[in-house]
């Protein structure tokens, strides 16, 4: 029997095999692939070496990287953080606060055009962004020559959008719709017979937030703030625009240590980049982690 | 004065009323279903028994206080939800020390009644695990602890097995019943599935568009449907036009056959009326009598009525065999249920058949028209 069956299956051809067939459909991976290695690979790997070249001797050292804690690089760092901690804990309490308010509190017919704003306004970034605030609340600019012919001139008061809290203020332009759009799905997850069920038991709308929603949120909130965060520690030509590179950010001082004429050392700016690669590496690791965690408990 | 009392309860959203008219007055300890279909007002009645939904007009008491107008979180009414609702950060020995937490009970006492009450729904020792890792059952099980662990005056149960497969949802609904006789709480039941209102109830609201159709013992509803909508929406049932002949002598024309019903009939002869027939209430034999296929559970009844008819198909539905028949020129459908026996001679599609019905139980459907209830009753008793 087994060399009858031999011998026909050396005679025949084989018998297709389910699953083994050849598949093109991967072909419609390549583009990703191509533009991935031209764009995100190649690049790495080029920052990951120039971080570790002396750019005067073309040696190999790890200069680059100790100076990170020193002076300016250390500045940069801490300006960066601080203001996308700002941006980030700003932006995300009120733009938790004013989905919830449309979502679950508000009339729903502005849930539409909100999310609809918020899609635009979170792409809003950039040198048209800046400018948009030049106009209206610059120093010559129109919100600020209306409030000033009603006398209240906000520079009199030593305010300036062209500092950090300037900065600030126009990051939160796209902070808090994309703080919207990321939490909304979150805030629609939160049932309603959860609250009916803490109500049911004896729980006060306090007491369903303190020990329910919230807890419930937190994952969601934490992620999204996170994600904020590496939205501002990212931002470069907004701030540049704006600031004319007057503030000391990360992304700033990379640009100088690159192409600047007083500061130019391609080393030092690789190694300023790969902080900031890494930087954003955790914020996104512990948005996942968190994501994670809320989707079990909002599935 | 009853344990849970509604009176006049009335609910409109807009221009639409979800609730009209509502009565209803439980006793403590019993347990009351409202069925029917979706839309029909049964869990906005329900709702409004919570607090969730505040009532347009009318009152609701428990206990002989209004609790019309308190809020939720202050009515202590235990409610299970059809999708249980359990809070997903907590596991679940915390969702059902919950309500006790609320109310600042010692910790020792909280845990104690946990343990009860895991013991309670079969669940000892999994205290610790959270909602996700839970099948559905398990799920609705420690939803019904939550609700009980608070010692609620009333508790509610919105379709809280619609979500579960059958064979689970024959299970639970045993213990549900077994535990609220075991701890006499009065329960309101909420369903549209007609088999559960009638296993768990000791009393069915039945309701439809807004309205109460009829409050009554499952026997009583069954039985006695007390309209029309009553005798289609529970059991299956044969409805067919029928022309009274004599009103007073309960003669009825019936697919060219003078037939006869000890319903009281309003109206006069050559008026039209629907009759009902439950499938099983009808024996089926051949013409020469040679074949009983079903026999009526009534057949002690005297007069009985014969219709002839042809077997149109047969389905096997387990332990029930349905026989679909046609009766008269127009080829009126009529149902007639036996249990299945492997010795059963079921006939043909085609052949000719007789079926066979006593007066009694020919009801006569319509507002006005209530099926005569001292024959009927006299008609189950016979049956028992």
């Amino acid at each position: 029997m087994t060399e009858t069956a031999f011998a026909r299956n050396a005679q025949g051809a084989p018998p297709a095999r389910p699953g083994r067939r050849f598949s093109l459909t991967w072909l419609g991976l390549v583009p990703f692939l191509v533009f991935s290695t031209l764009f995100l690979l190649i690049p790495t790997a080029y920052l990951i070496v120039g971080s570790f070249v002396d750019s005067t001797t073309g040696d190999v050292t790890l200069q680059n990287y100790a100076r990170l804690t020193e002076g300016l690089q250390l500045n940069a760092y801490l300006t960066s953080i601080e203001i996308s901690l700002v941006t980030a804990l700003v932006g995300g309490i009120f733009g938790f606060l004013m989905a919830y308010a449309v979502i679950s509190g508000g009339p729903r017919r502005l849930r539409g055009p909100l999310m609809t704003f918020s899609g635009v306004a979170s792409n809003f970034a950039g040198i048209p962004l800046a400018l948009a605030f030049v106009f209206t609340i610059g120093r010559t600019g129109l919100v600020t020559a209306f409030l000033a012919g009603l006398g209240i001139n906000p520079y009199d008061g030593g305010f300036t959008i062209y500092s950090k809290i300037g900065l600030e203020i126009v990051y939160l332009y796209f902070q808090l719709p994309l703080m919207i759009l990321i939490i909304a799905p979150a805030i629609d997850g939160l049932k309603r017979e959860w609250r009916e069920a803490s109500e049911n038991m004896g729980a006060t709308t306090f007491q369903f937030w303190r020990y329910i929603a919230l807890p419930i949120l937190m994952p969601s909130l934490l992620g999204s703030m996170i994600l904020l965060f590496g939205n501002a520690f990212g931002a470069q030509a907004t701030a540049y625009q704006l600031t004319g590179g007057f503030i000391n950010l990360v992304t700033i001082l990379i640009g100088n240590q690159l192409t600047g004429d007083v500061l130019h050392n391609k080393g030092a700016g690789y190694a300023l980049a790969m902080g900031m690669v890494a930087i954003l590496g955790i914020t996104l690791l512990a948005y996942q982690f968190l994501q994670r965690r809320s989707e079990r408990w909002l599935r | 004065m009853a344990f849970l009392e509604l009176s006049g309860i009335q609910k409109r959203f807009g221009d639409v009323a979800a609730v009209q008219d509502f009565d209803l007055a439980a006793e403590r300890g019993e347990f009351v279903s409202f069925l029917g279909p979706s839309g029909c007002g049964k869990t906005t009645t329900l709702r409004m028994i919570a607090g969730f939904e505040r009532p347009t007009a009318g009152s609701i008491a428990i206990d002989g206080k209004d609790v019309t107008h308190q809020a939720p979180n202050q009515r202590n009414v235990g409610m299970v939800f059809q999708s249980y609702a359990l809070f997903p950060n907590m596991n679940v020995a915390s969702n059902i020390g919950f309500g006790l937490k609320i109310r600042k009970r010692p910790k020792a006492d909280v845990d104690r009644r946990v343990a009860e009450l895991l013991e309670l729904i079969h669940l000892e020792g999994r205290g610790d695990r959270f909602p996700w890792q839970l099948s559905g059952g398990q799920q609705q099980r420690v939803a019904l602890a939550r609700a009980l662990a608070i010692e609620p005056t009333v508790l509610l149960l919105d379709e809280p097995l619609s979500a579960l497969d059958a064979k689970i949802r024959v299970a639970l609904r045993h213990e549900i019943r077994q535990i609220q006789r075991q701890l006499g709480i009065t329960t309101v039941y909420v369903t549209h599935d007609q088999e559960e209102a009638l296993e768990l109830s000791d009393r069915i609201v039945v309701m439809s568009e807004g309205r109460i159709e009829q409050i009554g013992t499952p026997f009583e509803i069954y039985n006695f449907p007390a309209t029309s909508f009553v005798a289609s929406f529970v059991g299956t049932l044969n409805a067919m036009d029928a022309t009274i002949v004599d009103a007073s002598a309960g003669r009825l024309s019936l697919a060219g056959h003078e037939i006869r019903t000890t319903s009281k009939l309003a109206g006069s002869a050559g008026s039209a009326v629907t009759i009902a027939l439950r499938p099983e209430m009808i024996a089926l034999t051949s013409p020469d009598g040679s074949n009983v296929v079903a026999v009526s559970p009534m057949k002690g009844m005297s007069g009985s009525n014969r219709l002839p008819g042809t077997v149109a198909d047969i389905a096997f539905l387990g332990s029930v065999v349905r026989v679909r028949t046609t009766v008269g020129p127009d080829a009126i459908p009529v149902f007639v249920d036996t249990f299945n026996n492997p010795n059963l001679a079921v006939p043909a599609a085609g052949s000719p058949i007789v079926l066979g019905f006593p007066p009694e139980a020919c009801l006569v459907l319509g507002r006005d028209v209530v099926p005569d209830r001292t024959d009927a009753l006299a008609a189950a008793e016979a049956m028992l």
